[in-house]
């Protein structure tokens, strides 16, 4: 039983890591209805810059914030610059030029940064809490921060009326042109508020599981399932999604099958629930009229 | 097909038939390499250009072919010639049971449901209990064909032609089946599904079925690929694989059967071409090709000859002096 | 092939300066008098990116030995490509460097799979297959393919040494095991059953592998410890070994450990994970670790340092890799040495097997390179260290001379 618990614990700290980018993921779809595979890549990139600033000398909530908002900043750019000219490109076509920002981004990285892993702080306590020792304090203090988060955004695209224009803007945008939405700057500031969620997401991971290169490329996965499980449309479906991909990938590893066919059985999983579900456990239906 | 099409297609075959004896071994090799990608092209274009369903997990049919030509030549002595229809009709079945319970997720939730495949099918054939068959991690080695009845041309030329006549079977049979009945119900499911189900297309049949032929094709290819590569890992057909695929068929071009040829000579020999430009961050070299070919052709090549050759048509059309021409 | 006659001056000349030796120069496409081209396949992207670094460590190197002079005065052309840990790409790249840039030698290509994959194709052609970059144990096979040749020192043997240090030590221990599930993860494993011989089916309790596109390791960490094993054998590569030291740590899980030597690392792993927290592990050695203190004014690592600074100043010093590549083209540049002017192919794998007593000023005092043509293991001796939260304390004898 002990175990058990064990294992559901260390599932949900490592949820908390796929809610956290399922997060960024889900966000940027609100905003410009594309799932950006390059958020993975984007987060751990940000990441970098903040160890650089940590290892120049600046404190750590100070390079936090400098961080998000260069993060935001770097988002408006790459959707005004990159993604603009092929706006109207087919979606595929749009998909490629993800691909490859996503590879440019991880070569880079590499070649700046090298491969040795590095180590992140954490802006939490070194002591379990309680002297729970399955889970550490920081992985805590990360669920929490990803819940603050998930609180931000649905207050902002909920009660604001910025938020109101930008989901306008993805959902219709004919229509928000005619009512005077400057659609073009909503989908940039969606991708900056996307690379923002995606800089947090990275610098609370990176402490769990050391920042490299390809930090991300395992965890993008496992967020994407995540965001589409709980309903790609819905913020708060894409933390549970999050949480229960996590726990569930730990339990089937340890009591299931074995590390040996995770991956086949979460396959199985993504497909039973998406069969029963089509949109994920809180996503909208959406119902087509004729 | 037009006079002109004919005549252009006759060019490129004599060309292309000519084209190993001119060039080294080496590059027959590649050729032939690029040759095989565009099979599994095709087969993904089918998929997702003609029927509108995305697939990022199409390595796995790929990977299936390649095993099934691995062990049956491996393990049962099998012709190498003969693997490739037993490669097809597995990875058919493989395809259609896939595409079964797909059918009901679009988009993006399909996405996921393929990728998801693309990730879990390389550590199943690492899977312990089967490694008698697959070898486990160290793969399987095979021998490569010799040409028959001692055909004056050495075993890359040889493969080449076998390639090519795969190539030319193959093409003709989806150029047959896109121009019929199947190919325009694949494309109303696509463009308006609501409206095909009321004109009396069975849906759910032709999505699946779509599944199956595009998985037969890549797995036909998968097959090809192991004899001519002479070798099946686990490794050689991870993630990126499938990402490959999916980048050839857009880079190509949609919905477009010369596509398939330009995305596969595409991924063969672009990767190359960015080793060579920089041996810091050659992926970034390669990304930035990606993000280039995007903006200047969001078609694809195959639509961007398209367009070209619309605009010529249409320059000539309008120098000519009409009725009603001052 | 290309057969140069000497010119009776040369011939003279010569003979008049060797008298013993007959200037006789023979060439394999690669060769000439001004050039010596090798071939080199290494992943500088895709999944196994890190280890590019190791590629661009070697060129460095390359270019610091045609700065001072070449080899026998000849420059060399040493043309490295990617595959990207992908073996069809390693088939074509290692086609176009045999049949179109026509090398001498293919050396250093990296990883297991990459290399199976062409083996059979470069004993075909005949070219060597050298130093290849894996420590699986297949690439010591004179008989069968006698132009394959390894450097490192076989994954096998490293286990079996573990093996045995603990059957002396702790022969009732319970062993958990977390391994990498590819091919250098299964070579590792097999080596240590083979090891414990009959007890391993007594001693290791749980064996628990993972992939690398797993973000953490802390749920396998957690299930072996959950099996009440007291030794922990972790075969991981670096960022997951940092991983599952940390985690066991945390865990409160203070097991006897054996950590495989590809992560023995201090500035690369035992840091990030804690050099408290690393305390007591136990690894074996055949270079010498740039962080080590004990190797702070060390001569040999002080040239390491100083090629490092002039040529591949972005490389990063804490990475042993960077140290494996410098120590590995130096075995290179000594079989060209010894072929003097007979570059042929089937002179440099006689002399790839001619290797006596080499030392190399980066590997472990009293490590040396022995090759014969029964014997294409070149390094088959390590030590084993303990890890004292500072420095990798080494103890017993070198093993496997």
């Amino acid at each position: 039983m002990d175990a058990f618990l064990h294992q559901v614990l260390a599932g949900l700290a490592t949820g908390g890591i796929y809610a956290s980018v399922a997060l960024a993921l889900v966000m940027i779809y609100q905003a410009t209805h594309l799932v950006n595979f390059a958020q993975g890549e984007l987060a751990m990139f940000c990441t970098y810059i903040a160890w650089s600033l940590i290892n120049a000398g600046v404190p750590y909530w100070a390079a936090f914030f400098m961080t998000v908002g260069f993060a935001f900043v770097l988002g408006v750019l790459i959707e005004r610059i990159i993604i603009r000219p092929v706006e109207n490109a087919p979606v595929l076509s749009v998909v490629v030029v993800f691909i490859g920002l996503l590879v440019i981004l991880n070569s880079v990285a590499g070649w700046i940064y090298t491969y040795t892993i590095k180590t992140f702080p954490s802006p939490f306590p070194e002591k379990p809490l309680f002297g729970f020792t399955y889970v550490s304090s920081h992985e805590l203090g990360a669920i929490g921060v990803t819940l603050v988060v998930l609180l931000l955004l649905y207050s902002f695209f909920r009660f604001t009326p910025l938020g109101l224009a930008m989901r306008a803007a993805a959902q219709n945008p004919e229509s928000s042109r005619l009512v005077g939405i400057r659609v073009g700057w909503m989908l940039a500031l969606g991708w900056g508020l996307a690379a923002a969620v995606g800089s947090v997401a990275g610098m609370m991971v990176a402490p769990i599981v050391f920042l490299d290169p390809n930090m991300m490329s395992g965890i993008l996965l496992y967020a994407f399932a995540a965001a589409l499980v709980g309903g790609v449309d819905n913020p708060a479906g894409a933390v549970f999604g999050g949480f229960l991909v996590g726990v569930l990938e730990n339990v089937i590893g340890s009591y299931v099958v074995g590390n040996d066919l995770k991956l086949s059985v979460a396959l199985v999983l993504i497909i039973g629930v998406l069969v029963i579900r089509p949109s994920g456990f809180f996503g909208k239906v959406h119902v087509t009229r004729v | 097909m037009s006079k002109r099409a004919l005549i252009a297609l006759a060019v490129v075959l004599a060309i292309a038939c000519v084209l190993p004896f001119v060039v080294s071994n080496y590059r027959t090799f590649q050729l032939t390499l690029a040759l095989i990608y565009s099979i599994a092209l095709l087969g993904l274009n089918m998929l997702t250009g003609y029927n509108g369903q995305i697939s990022l997990g199409h390595g796995a049919f790929y990977a299936i072919g390649a095993y099934c030509a691995a062990i049956l030549m491996d393990k049962y002595g099998v012709p190498y010639w003969a693997t490739i229809p037993v490669a097809g009709a597995v990875c058919l079945l493989a395809g259609f049971l896939f595409g079964l319970p797909a059918l009901r997720l679009e988009g993006l939730y399909l996405a996921l449901a393929t990728f998801a495949l693309g990730v879990s099918l390389p550590q199943l054939l690492k899977y312990h209990h089967i490694e008698k068959w697959t070898g486990g991690v160290q793969g399987i080695v095979i021998a490569k064909p010799d040409p028959p009845f001692g055909l004056p041309l050495n075993q890359d030329q040889w493969l080449y032609f076998f390639v090519l006549a795969v190539v030319l079977v193959m093409f003709a049979l989806g150029w047959n089946l896109l121009r019929g009945r199947i190919g325009r119900a694949m494309v109303a499911v696509r463009d308006n599904h609501i409206s095909a189900e009321a004109m009396g297309v069975n849906n759910a049949m032709v999505k699946s079925l779509t599944f199956g032929v595009s998985a037969m094709y890549t797995g036909v290819a998968g097959a090809l690929g192991a004899i001519a590569v002479q070798f099946v890992a686990p490794d050689s057909f991870n993630i990126f694989l499938s990402i490959t695929f999916l980048v050839g068929v857009v880079v190509g071009g949609l919905a477009s059967i010369p596509g398939a040829i330009f995305g596969g000579l595409f991924i063969q020999f672009v990767p190359n071409i960015a080793d060579e430009i920089s041996k810091a961050a050659p992926w970034a070299i390669f990304g930035i090709f990606l993000i280039g070919f995007m903006y200047l052709m969001p078609m694809g090549v195959a639509g961007a000859i398209r367009l070209g050759l619309a605009r010529m048509a249409r320059r000539a059309q309008n120098s000519r002096p009409g009725p009603g021409a001052t | 092939m290309k057969r140069i006659s000497i010119p009776i001056a040369a011939l003279l000349a010569a003979a008049l300066a060797a008298p013993a030796a007959l200037a006789q120069k023979k060439y394999d496409p690669g060769a000439t008098d001004t050039e010596i081209k090798i071939g080199n396949i290494m992943p500088y992207s895709g999944p196994a990116s890190a280890y590019g670094t190791i590629g661009r460590a070697v060129v460095a190197y390359i270019k610091k030995v045609n700065d001072e002079g070449g080899v026998n005065g000849r420059k060399i052309n040493f043309i490295s490509v990617d595959d990207g840990y992908s073996p069809p790409k390693t088939v074509e790249m290692a086609r176009r460097l045999v049949e179109q840039d026509q090398v001498l030698v293919l050396w250093g290509p990296l990883g297991t799979p990459p290399n199976s994959a062409i083996q059979k194709y470069m004993n075909m052609k005949k070219v060597p297959q050298l130093h290849v970059y894996t420590g699986a144990t297949k690439w010591n096979d004179p008989k069968e393919f006698p132009w394959t040749m390894g450097w490192q020192p076989s994954y096998q043997a490293e286990s079996r040494i573990y093996a045995a240090h603990l059957l002396k030590t702790k022969p009732n221990a319970k062993v958990a095991i977390l391994y990498q599930n590819d091919d250098y993860g299964k070579d590792y494993l097999k080596g240590f059953h083979d090891g414990l011989g009959d007890k391993a089916a007594s001693m290791i309790v749980k064996e628990v592998s993972y992939e690398t596109s797993d973000p953490t390791v802390d749920s396998q960490v957690a299930q072996l410890q959950a099996s009440g094993a007291d030794v922990f054998f972790n075969i991981t590569t670096p960022k997951f070994a940092a991983q599952a030291i940390r985690k066991a740590y945390d865990l409160g899980w203070k097991p006897v450990q054996y950590l495989n030597s590809v992560s023995g690392s201090i500035g690369a792993v035992l840091t990030p994970a804690g050099l408290d927290k690393s305390a007591g592990i136990i690894s074996t050695q055949y270079l010498k670790d740039p962080k080590d203190p004990a190797w702070q004014d060390d001569k040999g690592m002080n040239e390491w340092r100083a090629f490092m600074k002039k040529y591949y100043p972005e490389g990063d010093l804490n990475d042993v890799f960077n140290v494996s590549g410098y120590g590995a083209a130096q075995t290179l540049i000594q079989v060209l040495k010894q072929c003097g002017d007979n570059l042929t192919h089937e002179n440099v794998m006689k002399q790839a097997a001619n290797l006596k007593n080499l030392e190399i000023n980066v590997l472990l005092p009293g490590i040396k390179i022995n090759t014969s043509p029964t014997d294409f293991a070149p390094i088959e001796s390590e030590q084993l260290a303990k890890f004292d939260g500072k420095e990798w304390v080494r103890f017993g004898e070198i093993l496997g001379q």
